[in-house]
Parts: C-alpha cells; structure tokens; sequence
C-alpha cells in the first residue's frame, strides 16, 4: 500500500518545527509502523537528506522507548499496542498519517519525534522503591503475599514507563504512572513500610517536574499501551489522604 | 599464553567462602575516595551500580537509552533459575550447578558455577524485599515452573515479564542511590572507548548521544556490563540498539575476547515475515510448559495445522528426547526444527518454522488457565502475525538471542586488563557453550548484587584512588581517535546505509556462522567480512554531524565494529574443531545428528588477543578442569 505521512520535524530544542510530508512507497502489511519509518528514511538518507529521528529499542513493546503521536493518538491507538508493535495492516491503502511527538510541558522536544522524559525519572529517584539493601534481607517466603494481592502489584507493575499517559492527558498529568508504582509497592507487605513517605515524596516530585493535575478524563488509561487501570490513581489519592493522618 | 582463571583450589563447596574471607577490603571511610564507571544499567549493570553505591563508593553509571530501566534484560519474559527447592522435588545447589555445567555442554568454569548455584537464593530473597511481584499461588507461597534443560521447577517468574520486573528492582534500586547522591546517572551516552592507563583501566571516552560531544570520564575501575552481541546476525531477538561496540572498543584496548562463537539460536521465535523486518520475536521457553512442538509426518503437507491428524504429526522433540520431551535445551530444540524444516516439512512461509500446538493444554486446564500463565505472549503473537494461538498452533523458528561468549575474566569477573571488570552477557564466564533457559537473569543479577561488590575491593584496595586526572594525555589521545573516528565515517560520503550494510554481514554471518557451521562456510565467511567491510569503508553513507543527535553515526560505529568482531567469530568456530552446546560444526555429529564434542583437544576456553584490524588474533588458552562433574557425552534422552 501507498501512504502520505505528515511528520513532525523540529531540528533542537529552542528551533521551531512543522509537519512535513512523506510518501511512503509499497508498505508491507506484515511492516510494523517502525520499519515503514525505517523504510522512508532509508530513502530520505540516499537522498541526502536528515532522516526522521525517533527513539525505539527492544522493538517488542517492552522497553518504552518508542513515543509517537500518531493520528492525535499515543501509540496510535490500537488497544494495548506499543508503537513498534503496531503493524501496517492496521492501515489502509492511501491514509494520510499525522506522526507528532509526545506532546507535554514536562517533556521538551530534543529533536523530531525525540522528546526528553527526564522528568519521569526524578519521580521515580523521589521514592518508587523499598529501601532495602543488597544482601541482608529475608528468605522470599519469609512473608507471604497473598496472590490477589501479588496479581493486583503485578498489574501495576506493568507499567513500561513510556509516558503515553502523559502524552494523552489534556493536563499533561503523570498521575497514572506514578499511581502505579506507589499502588504496587503499598499492595505489598514490602512496601507497606514506607507507604506514607512514598506516596507523598513522589507526588511531590510528580509537581515539581512540571507535570500537570488529574481531573479525571481517563485518556492515561486508554493510550495506556500495557492497560494500567485508573483504579490506580484512586489508589494513590487514598494512600495520600491516608498520608496526610500520619 | 596460559590463561589463569584464578579459581579457588579445594572443596568446591565451601569456594566462594574462602574466597570472599581471602579477598582485600576498603575501609568504609576510604570507598567514597574511588570512583567506579558503570557501563550499561541492565540487570548486571545496574545491580551493580545500585549495589556499589549503596556501599558506599563514588559511582557513575552510563547507558544509550534515555533511561536506565530500559536496557534489554527488560525483555526476558520466562523467569529465573534459583536453587530454592521450594517445591521439594529434589533441586539443590548442587543440582543446579550440575545442570548449568552440562546444559553448556562442559565447556564453563566450575567455580564459576558453583558460586552462581550457591547465591542464586540469595537473589529471588533481594528482589522479593525491593517488590517485585513474583507469581504466588493461593497459599501466598512462591510459585514456580520449569524450564529447559531441568527435570525439577525452580524457575520464578513474574507472568511473562520476569525480564521487566527484575530489571525494575535494580533500576528501583539504582534511584534510591541516585537520589543518596552516591551514584551519578548518565543517559543517553554510549561508550566509545576504553581509557588504559600504564596497562590498567582509568577511564571510558563517551558520546553524548544529544548533543554529540565527546568527552572522557576518569574512574579507579570500569565496570562493562554491556550486554551481547548476536546483532552481528542482523536480525536477532535483540534490541535495535544492543551492540558490541563497548566490547569491542575494549578488546582493542588489550581485553581478551573469549569463544565468541558461542552464541544461542533459540527455538521458539516467530519466523521471519520478509526482507523488510527489522528485528525477530521471541516467545518465552516457558510456552513449553504446555506448547507441544510438532511437523506435520509428510513433506510439503499444505493443511491449516488444525486439519491434521493427530497420527499424521511428528512430535518431534518428545519423540527424540523422550524424558525431557519439550523441555529439551535450547540448542538442541533449535537443532530439531531446523531438521525438520531441512527434511522439507516445515510449516508457513517458505517452509521455515514448526508448531507450537496448546490445544492439548487448553483441552487439559482451560483457556483461562492458560491465559493466566503466557496471556501476554499469546497477545503479542497475534500483534506480529494477526494469528489467535488459542485456536491454532503458534508458528516458530529459531532466532540469533544469546552470546554465551564474550570478554575473558578471571573467577573476580576481572579481565586481563587490570581494573576492567566485565559482568553478565558481557562476559564468558558460567553458561559455557550453551545457556540454560533462566539462567541469564540469575547471572546478570548474581554478578551485579552478589559477586562484584567484593571481589572490586580486591583491586582497589591495591590502587591509590584518583590516581588518574582528566587531563592525562592518554584521555586527550583516546577523546582524539574517537573524534577521528567518527569523522572518518561522516567522511565516507558513499552510496549504501549503514542498514544495507549490516543486513549484508548479518546474512553473511547467519549463512555460514549461524545454527550449522563447517569448515567450508567458515572459511567462506572469513573471505567475505574484510570484504564487506572495505566496501562499507569506501561506500558507506551517514547523513549529517557528529555535534548532533545523529542515530545514523550511531549505527555506523556499530556496525563497524560487528565488520571487525564477525570475522573474529568465523575464526573462532573455524578453530574449535568439535561441537559444544550452540556451536554445531556439521563435520563433528554423532550418528543420531547430535553434537560431538572433543575433549582430549578443545576442553579450553579460547581467548583472544587483538592485534590490529587484517591482523591475525592471537589465541590463549585456559584450561577447564571437570573435578566435581564428570566430562560426559550430555544426553536428555
């Protein structure tokens, strides 16, 4: 099939940047969006022009790499799907496709579809962790975790912490991703510990790195390629709340 | 040259802890005078880093990713060995250890091993207490399940992403130092060099992979946690960017490269759609819990796999390997699909690939059991070839996943070259020829947590700390050959990508150095690398600066060095004139096809030493020694 892309480029950070317009030339439908990308720049690189720039790795919808606006969507919104795990075939012969970057205050563009999200990072460093030290620590079954509890901290834990839910929030808000982590540690008797500090310190850091409020939309939960549930956020407000009495 | 591995003489049992007791240590007050540079924040890397600092040592940790929990551990879905015989079905260190040993076909360390058996408990208790959410039963106990290569189940797992969840426990880890102030994390750099300073390793010379410049961090060790490089192939299960460019860069600096022709072709990926795809999938082992692999009895039989009878398929693997049956290792599962597809009875596309078949599970347990246990590998199945596993058996091939080889180290994880220590997929050291499925997560973490926090204090307790300053000449030459370097490559001005290129070699190399190798192949393989790597020095084309974030400049270091490390690999199988574990030499086979291995000749590691590009490598040799397992034909009939 045959496609017209519109591709975000912006050359840095502080340079203005624009749409501009590809074709994209016998697209397998057996291609993944990526390696239709890889395809154009190919192309664009004979030419001697600046291929398209984007992040990706693993490449199997893992890692969190991959972060493109396709269509005003995140991800391009298929259900739980991962940029490069979305393939052509989900296209039609002759679609005209918008590819933007995540689009977020907290989240600078560095260069075309290439955003910085540091800021996920210092919520994390703020205390998305138990603080135990290497060695020194009980046998695994030492305290028993009952399975739905384990289920629930593994449903949190999924997050692959590729910012989708930020890019798809009209706030901006990174509520969903720090919910998840808080939700996972205080379901577990590991974390419960430092539940209060946690949730506190973290949503702290969640404002300060200029993300923006939740006002209860629930885009996070549907770009959401790994379909965090927004159950978690009410999680984190009601261990925040629970904070608050400590 | 004899290589000495350094391994602790005496009972095996007790060798770790006399070792850890005849190790030098740093005083508490003296650890935050060294600096340790942290290259890669995987599994090994960042448990590393996390545990280094939280020591108490100055740590700075690198990786290219834009965030340390990316790194490609995050990708390993089935789980991780340890010797907890929680089940009580008979596992022990010492089983544990026995089944490591002979799964790499006799071909690693023995105290190596041993030592990865022994604090193989440690690590399931470490990442329980950071909160990783390991599977439980009703109980609130532990689960576990089996995989390849064992007859006990001792292997955790977190759903399909046990990778991600551990990988998340050091990088929750590695956080909590960062924000202690004692480990400085660096994104989006690469390594391009290694700094030697009087024959030891002082420092690393980095790309900001944003801003493009080049600079050089000093340090009194440097940690490669790095990772493998099966991205020689081209297409591999590997992330795009996993490389052996750290390696590499390392290896001309003097470190050793140790049996790169080890390398794992894993059984279950989905097979290749066409010449557009740009990386292959892998399903967990795991999937053979339940997932039968099967070729239809008849050649070129064209049926949808539900259509054909029950007598009409060829249980392969339970066939041949009739008390491991689908758990067979992964080597020797790779070898039976490829038979089955060279017999003409492959299945999809071209022929190329074999069942995975649940139907007999889904009859025995449900559905819903067995979307509880691989849910996420069924989805992501069906996202690559929009094919519902459910209702019809998954197809699969094998796929380049695994280096076994890598840099040399001795029982420290300390390389020849002083203060360069090397951890996880990155070094040599425990699977031998062949890993055992759930064990590279049990290495990367044991290295990271449990071997490297004492054995760096042997060296540094030895070297005076910051003895080396940014401004020694030797940082100015390195920071200057990288900068030369990449600019020779902008320079080029050719005609073909850098991808061009890479597919090229990467066909070369599956060719004739991939899942059957001979003579024939290898000495062709050899002719053609310098080849294909003169051309992409005349005819490479990279687009833009090396002041910029430039992913093409990226590439083309990469796949410059897979030019040069390949032709070491074909060198390397061409040498060892036997077959071990994945290195399958047609020439030596037993009479059933199975590898055949030469002890009186090539019960060594082969490590070799750089001596310029178009030059011969030099080989050492270090010899194994089997005390506690007995050299044996490995059978898993």
């Amino acid at each position: 099939m045959n496609l017209t892309l519109h591709v975000w480029r912006q050359s840095g950070p502080k340079e203005p940047g624009k749409l501009e317009q590809y074709e994209a030339k016998n697209v397998s439908p057996d291609q993944s969006f990526l390696e239709m990308l890889d395809e154009v720049n190919e192309h664009l690189i004979k030419e001697g022009k600046d291929p398209i720039v984007f992040d990706h790795d693993c490449r199997e919808g893992i890692c969190g790499m991959c972060s493109q606006v396709i269509n005003g969507v995140p991800h391009g919104g298929q259900e739980r799907t991962t940029v490069c795990q979305l393939h052509m075939r989900r296209f039609n012969d002759g679609d005209t496709i918008y590819i933007e970057p995540w689009r977020a205050l907290a989240f600078p563009i560095l260069k075309d579809l290439i955003v910085d999200r540091d800021a996920l990072e210092k919520i994390m460093q703020a205390g998305g962790y138990t603080s135990c030290h290497t060695g020194g620590v009980a046998d695994g079954n030492a305290l028993l975790v009952p399975k739905p509890d384990a289920d629930y901290a593994m449903d949190a834990a999924e997050c692959i912490g590729c910012g989708a839910c930020v890019a798809a929030c009209p706030n901006g808000s990174a509520m969903l991703y720090t919910s998840a982590k808080v939700a996972q540690l205080a379901a577990l008797p590991q974390g419960k510990a430092e539940a209060a500090e946690r949730v506190c310190a973290m949503t702290d850091a969640m404002q300060a790195a200029g993300f923006g409020n939740c006002s209860n939309h629930y885009e996070c939960q549907a770009a959401c390629p790994k379909g965090i549930n927004v159950k978690f956020i009410a999680r984190l407000n009601r261990e925040y709340q629970k904070a608050l009495f400590k | 040259m004899i290589l000495d591995g350094k391994c602790p003489k005496g009972p095996i049992q007790t060798s770790w802890d006399r070792h850890r007791f005849d190790l030098k240590l740093v005083n508490p007050a003296n650890k935050r005078k060294y600096k340790i540079l942290v290259v890669g924040t995987g599994l090994a890397g960042g448990a590393a880093a996390a545990s280094l600092g939280e020591l108490g040592y100055n740590v700075e940790a690198f990786c290219y990713q834009d965030s340390a929990r990316r790194a490609h551990s995050i990708a390993a879905q089935g789980g991780i060995n340890a010797a907890k015989n929680y089940p009580n079905d008979g596992d022990s260190i010492y089983r544990l250890f026995y089944d490591t040993i002979k799964g790499g076909d006799f071909r690693a360390r023995e105290a190596d091993v041993w030592r990865l058996a022994q604090v193989s408990n440690n690590i399931i208790d470490q990442c329980v207490a950071q909160g990783v959410p390991f599977a439980r039963d009703y109980a609130g106990y532990l689960d576990n399940r089996s995989f390849g290569g064992a007859q006990v189940s001792r292997t955790f797992y977190a759903r399909g992403q046990t990778g991600q969840q551990l990988l998340l426990g050091a990088y929750s880890a590695l956080s909590r130092q960062v924000k202690a102030g004692t480990v400085k994390l660096f994104a989006r750099t690469e390594m391009l060099d290694l700094v030697v300073v009087d024959g030891e390793a002082k420092g690393i010379t980095v790309r900001d992979l944003i801003t493009g410049e080049i600079r050089t961090h000093v340090g009194d060790a440097v940690v490669l946690a790095t990772g493998g490089y099966v991205n020689v192939f081209y297409l591999s299960t590997n992330a795009m960017g996993c490389s052996v460019t750290a390696n590499w860069r390392a290896h001309k600096k003097g470190a050793f490269f140790a049996n790169p022709c080890y390398t794992q072709i894993h059984p279950t990926c989905i097979p290749q759609s066409g010449d557009h795809q740009s990386k292959l999938t892998l399903m967990s082992e795991s999937l053979r819990n339940d997932g039968r692999c099967w070729a239809p009895k008849k050649k070129g039989d064209n049926r949808h796999p539900n259509e054909i009878p029950e007598d009409e398929r060829d249980y392969y693997l339970e066939r041949k390997y009739p008390s491991f049956g689908n758990l067979a290792p992964r080597d020797i599962a790779s070898r039976a699909a490829k038979e089955q597809c060279d017999d003409g009875r492959g299945v999809g596309p071209g022929g190329r690939g074999v069942n995975l078949d649940f139907s007999a599970a889904i009859q025995r347990v449900g559905e819903d059991t067995i979307r509880e246990r691989y849910g996420n590998l069924f989805e992501m199945y069906e996202k690559i070839t929009d094919e519902n596993a459910y209702k019809q058996p998954m197809r699969m091939y094998p796929a380049p996943h695994y280096s076994m080889g890598g840099l040399w180290v001795d029982y420290n994880c300390e390389s020849n070259v002083p203060g360069l220590f090397v951890l996880g997929e990155a070094n040599f050291s425990v699977h031998g020829a062949n890993r055992l499925g759930a064990s590279a997560l049990m290495q990367g973490l044991a290295d990271g947590y449990f071997v490297i926090p004492y054995t760096i204090a042997n060296y540094l307790a030895k070297t005076k700390p910051g003895a080396v300053k940014a401004d020694h000449p030797e940082c100015k030459k390195s920071i200057e050959d990288v900068k030369s370097y990449n600019n020779r490559l902008l320079n080029v001005n050719g005609k073909k990508t850098v991808s061009e290129f890479h597919r090229e070699l990467g066909k070369i190399m599956w060719e004739n150095v991939g899942m059957a190798r001979s003579e024939e192949t290898l000495k062709d393989a050899i002719k053609k690398i310098p080849v294909l790597r003169e051309e992409f020095w005349k005819n490479v084309k990279v687009t833009g600066k090396g002041e910029e974030l430039n992913q093409q400049l990226e590439n083309a270091g990469r796949v410059a060095d897979f030019l040069e490390f390949g032709e070491l690999m074909a060198k390397d199988a061409l040498h060892r004139n036997e077959s071990c574990g994945g290195h399958f030499r047609v020439e030596h086979q037993m009479p059933d096809g199975e590898a055949k291995r030469d002890d009186e000749n090539y019960c060594y590691v082969g490590a070799w030493e750089f001596k310029g590009v178009d030059k011969e490598p030099e080989l050492h040799k270090e010899p194994l020694a089997f005390e506690n397992v007995h050299l044996a034909v490995r059978s898993y009939k």
